[in-house]
């Protein structure tokens, strides 16, 4: 899925600057919970999650994420947009829930990442 | 004392071996762990993924070595009074040692549980405490062993060797 359809389908807003509309997406995980993230991703994954602190950034160091989708209108801080602009890594914002963002994307085709 | 070894079968020789020859690290990297310092938590795996990446070790191992090191460090800064990460980093494997100041592991059988946590509030609205720390480090080495006491201090260690 192209970044420009998700942010479309979760009436989202791209927080990053310089983000690819057309940079596809290959596929999502969605928790709120560091330890499930860590545990299920084995390729690059966007995560969807509701954690708003500056160790969501710092997981990208560990695991390959492409991007990272806030959602229930959360707002990520200066420090963590400037923590991900180091890290070129895309952060999103929606004001939908986890599972609303996760089904509509899950149905529009984006698939759930290797486990 | 408690003690806890995870061995999986194939690198049982090897860990022996390695205690036989006693080999000198290449690289020994040591980072403080404070108390509930969630704000530079990570940031001494992160250092030790990326030197490993360097050195040309494969991104499957990267990842192990990087998740269960995330974890322990996670651990030290969510569970302990503080402590301290020692990564050794060898030809073919990487040892991470980390010790803290306490206060230990009661029961290190149920600490091992999926979804068994002691997290505090704090812990739990940073996004951990799911109760997969431990089985996640098992689930990413080859060989995890604990040392701890009650009321005491406790020493995780980590043996991942490169494939």
């Amino acid at each position: 899925m192209k970044l420009q359809e998700l942010v479309a389908l979760l009436e989202a807003e791209v927080v990053t600057p310089d983000a690819e509309l057309d940079m596809e997406v290959p596929c999502a995980f969605a928790s709120d919970m560091i330890s499930d993230i860590l545990m299920c991703t084995k390729e690059p994954t966007l995560l969807l999650t509701g954690i708003t602190n500056p160790q969501v950034i710092r997981l990208s160091d560990m695991i390959d994420l492409v991007g990272v989708v806030f959602v229930r209108g959360k707002q990520p801080s200066q420090e963590i947009i400037d923590m991900a602009i180091e890290r070129k890594l895309l952060l999103v914002k929606t004001k939908m829930t986890l599972y609303r963002s996760s089904g509509l994307l899950y149905n529009a085709g984006l698939r759930s990442c290797k486990i | 004392m408690a003690e806890y070894w995870h061995i999986v079968p194939e690198f049982d020789s090897r860990l022996q071996e390695f205690r036989n020859s006693n080999p000198e690290a290449d690289v020994v990297l040591e980072f403080e762990i404070a108390e509930k310092d969630f704000v530079n938590s990570g940031k001494g795996s992160a250092e030790v993924k990326n030197l490993l990446k360097r050195l040309g070790v494969d991104p499957d191992t990267l990842r192990r070595i990087a998740v269960a090191s995330y974890e322990a460090e996670i651990n030290v800064t969510a569970h302990s009074k503080g402590g301290k990460m020692v990564s050794s980093i060898y030809d073919e494997m990487i040892h991470i040692a980390f010790r803290d100041k306490g206060p230990g592991i009661g029961d290190i059988d149920q600490a091992m549980v999926p979804g068994f946590s002691t997290a505090d509030d704090l812990v739990r609205e940073m996004g951990f405490g799911a109760g997969l720390g431990l089985p996640n480090i098992k689930k990413n080495s080859d060989i995890m062993h604990i040392v701890s006491e009650r009321g005491s201090s406790t020493l995780l260690e980590i043996f991942i060797f490169y494939s």
